[in-house]
């Protein structure tokens, strides 16, 4: 049975696309400028994950993210000018400026955190669905992180763990086929990712990650089945990530052509393409959305500009409760 | 004799190291292939072959065990942990691993691995970018734990530790491989060229492990440095016009502490200088050597200047990073009784 969103979904899923693009592409331009202390990873090229899947998740259902995580918060319901804020350490940033974009977080809406550390976020995904089962909340904990943190112990921990105690999690693993700048064939013997879900016994998909559509249905069914307590399911999504490890300036290794070839199957382009065959959306409407979302995204910026830093003092808060 | 910043340096030591000898071999995420997220591996791939130039899975404790494995076999692997915020994934492999070989072999068999890690902030990097962790590795028994401050050394301090038959974690002070830094932020960055210690022979050479370099003779009090913070220090003390003696440890463990106490006793005040956090942090450790070997010689209570107990902050880097203000205050306080 597949699974697909309506019509107005797929119009907010679109729009959540087009958001994180262009977050990204003003924080990649910010960046260039030295505008923002420390690296940002550009989570272009990957949107159809974030979006097809939080879009399923509840607002208490959690997720944990990576270094690459601006996609996953702004799709979990992220305030881009909080983020944006976080990224220049503004005192009303989400982490009052304390974290950065590799760290930003927000309980409120299930954001358990991006995190700078590779593997870093697996195991804390195990942690929140354990808390959901034992509650019985319902609720079903998602992890977000490449396919070069499969290379990590803590992932393997995680999902043995998981694959245990039946845990209501799904972990997502973006095959961007390049963990920093040496390619996934480079660092493990198998290349479809999937199949490392045999060793925990549990069910392990492999789906278009450009696709949003192909995206949703397979992720509806893995959050299904964590709600109905019928386990973890590792979801790989085959993507690309449109710019280099840390950003749009750096050396980039990746073959020419094999870039061009991916930006032929952006996840936008191809939603759009699918809603206009559809006559969801129109050329003209499309076009607005962008023109809209781009306002929003230069209003979130020129906000962010004007915050204040937050006082030296609070340097040394929050160490202890 | 050759200009070179520390990234030239230390692949100009891997390089004739890997050249003397066959059993070197360098391994580390993206060492090979694209040559170190910093450079310091460039071209080694290239020039020494895929079996010997490893690129890695994303796997820190694999990268150390490997390396245990390779050095008990013979080999004398450097492992590049790409930053030191990342090598606790493999504190497990180090410490109860790595670091206890010899001893509970009872002498029969080793390791002789070395981890290059860069470290240090100032570089904008937050809390997963820019750690100090060498107090935690000084606490291990049975590490070595070397951190040079200029090319020079640093080319002399990583022969010697790839020759070492002891695991070194050697810390690379990412905030001055490209130049000298002296904590100012605003003001344009140096480079090494022209810098003396920026001239390093292209030749074969060592630097001995645990012996410090005075870096300016003086005698008003001592100044404890290493790393970045020996380029702080030395700028602060220019700016202070106190006649500072300032020592550059080079080798963290095993410690010069001859020459820190000789310095000690004949100024009878002493600074110690650290990015690291403060409790349980590196400086202690020389605060209680000093006080010591010096108890009597000692004129006033020695000075810590670290980076706060607080992880690395994205927000308030130079409100945390040490700088040259708070070392002359240092300086100010030890003279002051
Ligand atoms: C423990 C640890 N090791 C290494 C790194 C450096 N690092 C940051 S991102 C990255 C690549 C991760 O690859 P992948 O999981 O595929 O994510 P992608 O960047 O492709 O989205 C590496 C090695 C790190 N942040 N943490
Ligand atoms: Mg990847």
């Amino acid at each position: 049975m597949n699974r697909y969103p309506d019509d107005e979904q797929l119009l907010s899923i679109y729009r959540t696309m087009v958001t994180i693009r262009e977050f990204e592409e003003a924080a990649g331009r910010m960046a260039e400028q030295a505008q923002i202390p420390g690296a940002v990873h550009l989570y272009a090229g990957q949107e159809a994950i974030a979006a097809g899947i939080c879009t399923q998740l509840r607002q208490s259902d959690t997720i944990t993210s990576n270094h690459r995580g601006h996609g996953h918060c702004i799709a979990k319901g992220g305030d881009v000018r909080l983020m944006f804020a976080e990224l220049l350490g503004r005192a009303s940033g989400y982490c009052r400026g304390k974290g950065g974009s590799m760290h930003i977080a927000d309980l409120d809406i299930g954001i358990l955190g991006a995190n700078g550390i590779v593997g870093g976020g697996p195991p804390i995904a195990i942690g929140a669905a354990f808390a959901a089962q034992y509650n019985g909340s319902g609720g079903v904990s998602v992890c977000f992180s490449g396919d070069g943190s499969t290379n990590e112990g803590t992932w393997h921990e995680a999902l043995n763990y998981a694959a245990l105690f039946k845990l209501p999690a799904v972990f997502v693993v973006e095959n961007n086929h390049y963990g920093e700048f040496t390619s996934q064939e480079g660092q493990g013997a198998i290349s479809r990712l999937s199949n490392r879900a045999a060793s925990y016994g549990i069910l392990g998909v492999t789906v278009d990650g450009q696709d949003l559509l192909a995206v949703y249905d397979a992720a509806a069914e893995a959050i299904e089945r964590a709600r109905a307590g019928e386990g973890p399911t590792l979801l790989e999504c085959d993507t690309y990530r449109f710019y280099n490890h840390t950003g749009r300036s750096e050396r980039d290794p990746r073959p020419e052509e094999e870039r061009a070839k991916w930006r032929e199957r952006d996840p936008l382009k191809l939603l759009r393409e699918k809603m206009e065959e559809r006559s969801i959306l129109s050329a003209e409407a499309a076009d607005e959305i962008t023109a809209e979302i781009q306002g929003q995204i230069e209003a979130a910026v020129a906000f962010a500009k004007e915050e204040p830093f937050p006082d030296p003092s609070e340097l040394l808060t929050d160490v202890y409760s | 004799m050759a200009s070179m910043n520390m990234v030239q340096a230390i692949n100009s030591a891997l390089d004739i190291t890997m050249e003397r000898d066959q059993n070197v071999l360098c391994l580390g995420e993206d060492v090979g292939y694209f040559g170190g997220v910093f450079r310091c591996t460039a071209g080694l791939q290239e020039k020494h072959g895929q079996h010997r130039v490893l690129d890695t899975p994303i796997a820190e404790a694999g990268i150390v065990a490997a390396a245990i494995g390779m050095g008990v076999n013979g080999l004398r692997p450097v492992a590049e942990i790409q930053f030191a915020d990342y090598i606790y994934p493999a504190f497990d492999q180090i410490v109860s691993e790595l670091a206890r070989l010899r001893y509970r072999s009872s002498g029969e068999f080793y390791a002789p691995v070395t981890i290059r890690s860069p470290c240090g902030g100032g570089i904008r990097g937050g809390q997963t970018h820019s750690q100090s962790p060498e107090g935690i590795f000084t606490h291990v028994c049975g590490l070595k734990v070397v951190m040079p401050s200029n090319p020079y050394d640093a080319k002399g301090l990583l022969i010697s530790a790839i020759e070492d038959d002891d695991p070194i974690i050697y810390f690379e002070p990412k905030r001055c491989y490209n130049g000298p830094f002296d904590g100012d932020p605003d003001k344009a960055a140096q480079s090494w060229n022209g810098h003396p210690k920026g001239e390093v022979p292209e030749v074969y050479y060592t630097i001995p492990i645990g012996e410090a370099a005075i870096v300016r003779p003086g005698s008003a009090v001592t100044v404890l440095t290493y790393g970045t913070m020996v380029h702080v220090a030395e700028a602060a003390i220019e700016r202070s016009d106190i006649d500072a003696e300032q020592i550059d440890l080079r080798t963290l463990l095993p410690l010069d502490l001859e020459a820190v106490a000789e310095s000690v006793q004949k100024t009878r005040r002493c600074v110690v200088v650290h990015e690291a956090t403060r409790t349980g942090g590196y400086g202690a450790e020389l605060v209680a050597d000093v006080q010591e070997e010096c108890f009597w010689h000692l004129e006033a209570p020695i000075q810590r200047v670290t980076g706060w107990d607080t992880p690395y902050p994205h927000a308030f880097e130079w409100d945390y990073f040490p700088g040259q203000d708070r070392i002359i205050a240092a300086m100010r306080c030890a003279l002051e009784v």
